[in-house]
């Protein structure tokens, strides 16, 4: 409805404006070439160019000011995390110098050079010294980004198998998220969707026959002990899917028939994210938005919404079907003793068949 | 199509006039100043279309399982009770995605002016082969009326996204726009490569071969580099895409498994074994990313072209502006893995794409700074598609700085495929090309239909367009650095982004606003032509020769002789010249040098 209101306001403002400028039309009756701007145009849309340049500012202000805390800029919660912070960090400093001088400058000389009748433009059409400024200077700027940048990468998508680091297949389906821890030898049994085999709940085809697969732990939900490497082991059952896990920084798609991976070391407990002041708020602000909105649904018949609590999670980020928007799975991250006392919780895969 | 006849008359006294019935004027032209109308024509027809779906789409994101009377009215089935679908919504911003880039900025752009613009700026009577460019439109044309097909199917048009990658496009049983929908929408793209294909080779021939005396290469247009490059690229780039749909088909229909190994879905293993999706990821993006500069170096030229003439000042750096188009096109040939960084390709060469991607953004700059050294010290002409140049570099500047981080890898990892990338692009090449293609209509205008465009009417157009553009896309950046991935239907699931709710609201308005704004355009564009003031001959002043050809059309574009050209395009405020515009078939004036450009 509000839609259907919006779109009705649209039109009558567009009908009025439509009047407007047949007013200007028929005012103008008479004049050869009246379709070619003339002085007065110039300067009322030089004018309007200063009106838009402090548009772009204030949209600039209003959306750093407003939406600005940049939760995923400033809080990760992996060790890689804070490289890729900083090198975000220096970049967007960066662009945002350079965009505020060269909208500046195109929109101020649009401004003071508006035609008028009688000047003549300068006939100036090359300068090689200008040329080689603003190719040596981008260039000396780009080379240090792409040092800097090739730096963090490699050393984020550099795994390292001698720090021994737990090793947790993410597996995909539509629409959810599978964990296989690799059990008390930390190897995780050989598997390929072949083996499936829902009959005896064989439900990430695991070889039934591998040793190794013997004490492997399958999970949905995603428990990482704080301060330990994992190495993540991507497999997808039927489509793309990518395993997006925004507060480590951390992402890697799952390619049906191949095996992907990515590693990272969480350094935040989930306890501990919750008790930071920049989630306290993020959190507070989010339940207030849910209360009113609960309030709207309670109007209408509807149930309320839960109060939101914070958890970090793993999405689903490639398109991967109808259920796409809700393929999710909470991460736990917590202390190594509550996690080992968690995994003893769990049943191994050999104890999950049904026989 | 137009159909008033009058405008368009041809001269009775020319000489290799010929008889013409209706068909073959305004139908099955082999005249390329009609085929840039009918590209032109189609395109917009799609452009409606392609933002009708992104208003939908929108409204379902800023309001999301509300009812709506919009998705009532057309959806049908597919909103019961007015609350879109799941599926639609992909399939929405599947085809949106597909119509903009492809339908509407590549031919609509490309093929509007390349083929308004090759003959008339190098001086040809048309190009090189009427019978192949006529074929081109009509294959167009065909695979545009079979996407639209394509929406009525009845499990869905297409909605795996537009880049299409398989499993997901591939079986039919993974989401309902994989089965017939799918079938279409690679038969159309199938074709709409063959008709690019036929464009592209005809532009790159008549640029070689069909200059008028007098025109070499250095003494060409912007525009037309930008289009014979453009056209380079194309017929590098297309073939690969059209062999990656050619192999789709092939893994959908005949069983064999280029893309496709190790599936288990809806309780079965799928036959298919050995193939890999990352294959096709690398074919697509090969196609991919020279897809977006084939959209928007037609756009630089446009830009380019106009500005010169509006500032009244020679375009600055003319043989830069040349090498940076050069070096844009090569480039964009060996960069097309920044789209899969986390594709799960080799690290390493994750490092290697990193590097060639930000070397893109040295070219880019060079031209950036050019425009706005073109229009210092200028004497500006506000034209309405001054206006939509000036905007150009405007978000050509906001969207590609954004580039330096998305072609990071390091920092593409977590923004990826969130709102952050879909801002980028829209700016970068969404609404810069098509600030672009609304520049070469205010331009061209005249040229085209023999009649002005409203001014008044154009500066509302821009005005507003310019508001909304930045009012829609800026916002994208931050929910998207906030983690918010895009293609969801959705966000009410995660409580996690609730706070950007209103973030969403807000760009869904300015959205609406922009979008029923160009029905501004669209009243003056066809509104104008039965009822625009008529146009004189140059009446933007400009230096190129199509303004030396008579207003009304005629076959062979100039009567007599091909005007020769004794200088270049930019001859604008040369001192020594009384008036400030000295076009390029005026000889050199004794003692006058050639700047040495």
């Amino acid at each position: 409805m509000t839609a259907f209101l919006t779109i009705i306001i649209v039109l009558f403002v567009a009908v009025a404006i439509w009047q407007m400028v047949k007013i200007f039309d028929l005012a103008q009756i008479g004049e050869s070439n009246s379709q070619i701007a003339t002085d007065n145009d110039n300067k009322l849309n030089a004018y309007m160019m200063l009106i838009f340049l402090a548009f772009i500012y204030i949209i600039t202000i209003v959306c750093f000011v407003k939406w600005g805390d940049l939760p995923l800029m400033s809080n990760s919660a992996s060790e890689h995390g804070s490289e890729i912070d900083n090198l975000m960090i220096i970049t967007m400093v960066l662009i945002f110098v350079v965009q505020t001088i060269t909208q500046y400058i195109l929109h101020y000389f649009a401004f003071k050079y508006r035609g008028e009748k009688g000047k003549k433009a300068l006939f100036y059409a090359d300068n090689n010294t200008l040329e080689a400024i603003w190719t040596i200077i981008p260039v000396i700027v780009l080379a240090g980004l792409i040092i800097y940048g090739l730096f963090t990468w490699t050393s984020v998508m550099n795994v390292n198998e001698d720090n021994d680091p737990l090793v947790i297949e993410l597996y995909a389906q539509q629409f959810n998220w599978k964990a296989r821890y690799g059990g008390n030898d930390n190897t995780l049994g050989k598997a390929n969707v072949r083996l499936i085999n829902l009959d005896n709940a064989n439900i990430l085809g695991l070889d039934e026959s591998d040793p190794n697969a013997q004490d492997d732990i399958i999970t949905s939900e995603l428990h990482l002990p704080v301060g330990k490497p994992v190495l993540f082991k991507m497999r997808s059952q039927d489509v793309l899917h990518s395993a997006y896990m925004p507060h480590f920084r951390a992402q890697m798609n799952c390619v049906p028939g191949m095996v992907t991976q990515f590693g990272f070391t969480p350094t935040v407990t989930t306890v501990e994210m919750r008790e930071t002041q920049q989630m306290k708020d993020k959190v507070a602000n989010i339940n207030k938005i849910r209360v009113e909105k609960s309030k709207e649904l309670a109007a209408k018949g509807e149930a309320a919404l839960d109060p939101y609590e914070f958890d970090y999670l793993l999405l689903c980020n490639k398109i991967c079907g109808k259920s796409h928007y809700n393929m999710q799975m909470n991460i736990i991250v917590e202390t190594q003793e509550e996690y080992d006392a968690w995994i003893k919780e769990q049943k191994e895969f050999k104890n999950s068949l049904i026989k | 199509m137009s159909t008033h006849a009058d405008t368009h008359a041809h001269e009775d006294d020319h000489g290799h006039h010929h008889k013409e019935t209706f068909v073959t004027k305004y139908i099955f032209s082999q005249d390329h100043k009609m085929i840039s109308k009918q590209y032109l024509i189609t395109g917009t027809i799609m452009g409606v279309i392609g933002v009708l779906m992104s208003i939908m789409f929108r409204m379902q994101i800023a309001w999301p399982e509300e009812p709506n009377v919009l998705f009532e009215a057309l959806l049908g089935k597919w909103a019961p009770g007015g609350v879109m679908d799941a599926d639609i919504y992909l399939a929405l911003v599947t085809i949106h995605g597909t119509i903009m880039v492809f339908f509407v900025l590549t031919a609509g752009l490309s093929g509007t002016f390349s083929n308004l613009l090759i003959p008339l700026q190098i001086g040809a009577r048309d190009m090189a082969s009427g019978f192949l460019n006529m074929i081109s439109y009509w294959l167009f044309f065909l695979s545009s009326v079979i996407m639209v097909i394509s929406l009525f199917v009845e499990a869905g048009p297409a909605a795996a996204g537009w880049t299409i990658y398989p499993p997901l496009s591939a079986l039919p049983m993974a989401q309902g726009g994989s089965g017939m929908g799918m079938t279409l929408w690679l038969v159309s793209m199938a074709i709409f490569i063959a008709s690019s294909l036929l464009g592209s080779l005809n532009y790159i021939v008549t640029i070689i071969n069909l200059r008028t005396k007098g025109m070499s290469m250095t003494r060409l247009p912007l525009t037309i580099w930008a289009f014979f490059v453009t056209a380079i690229i194309g017929v590098v780039s297309f073939p690969v895409l059209l062999s990656a749909a050619l192999l789709l088909i092939m893994d959908r229909s005949f069983g064999t498994s280029f893309f496709l190994s190790d599936i288990f879905i809806q309780g079965e293993v799928l036959h298919y074994q050995g193939g890999s999706p990352v294959l096709f990821e690398h074919l697509f993006w090969f196609l991919g990313h020279p897809e977006v500069y084939i959209v928007i170096l037609p756009a630089m030229g446009i830009v380019s072209e106009i500005m010169a003439s509006n500032s009244r000042k020679p375009i600055f750096g003319y043989r830069a502006m040349i090498a940076s188009i050069l070096a844009i096109a090569f480039l964009s040939t060996i960069v097309w893995g920044h789209h899969m960084f986390i594709s799960g390709m080799n690290p390493f060469l994750g490092s290697v794409f990193t590097f060639t991607t930000l070397l893109i953004a040295i070219p880019s700059a060079v031209k950036s700074f050019n425009w706005i050294t073109t229009i210092w010290k200028g004497n500006i002409q506000m034209n309405t598609a001054m206006l939509f140049s000036i905007g150009f570099v405007s978000t050509f500047i906001t969207g590609g700085l954004t580039g330096i981080i998305m072609g990071d890898s390091a920092l593409d990892i977590n923004i990826h495929d969130t709102y952050f990338i879909v801002a980028h692009f829209h700016l970068v090449m969404g609404i810069s090309a098509l600030y672009g293609m609304f520049a070469g209509i205010y331009h061209w205008y005249p040229k085209m239909f023999g009649r002005m465009m409203n001014k008044n009417l154009g500066y509302i157009h821009f005005w507003v367009t310019a508001i909304c553009a930045y009012g829609v896309f800026f916002p994208m950046h931050f929910i998207g650095m906030a983690g918010l991935p895009r293609r969801y239907y959705t966000n009410s699931n995660f409580p996690l982004f609730d706070d950007l709710a209103n973030v969403n609201v807000v760009i869904t308005i300015f959205a609406i606003i922009g979008g029923v704004f160009q029905i501004v355009f669209l009243y003056n564009f066809f509104g104008s032509i039965f009822f625009g003031k008529k146009a004189s001959q140059n009446p933007w002043r400009s230096t190129t020769l199509e303004w030396t050809a008579p207003v009304k059309h005629m076959h062979g574009n100039w009567p007599g002789e091909i005007p020769h050209v004794y200088r270049w395009a930019y001859d604008y405020s040369k001192p020594g010249h009384d008036v400030d515009f000295v076009p390029q078939n005026v000889p050199l004036k004794e003692g006058e040098e050639e700047l040495q450009h």
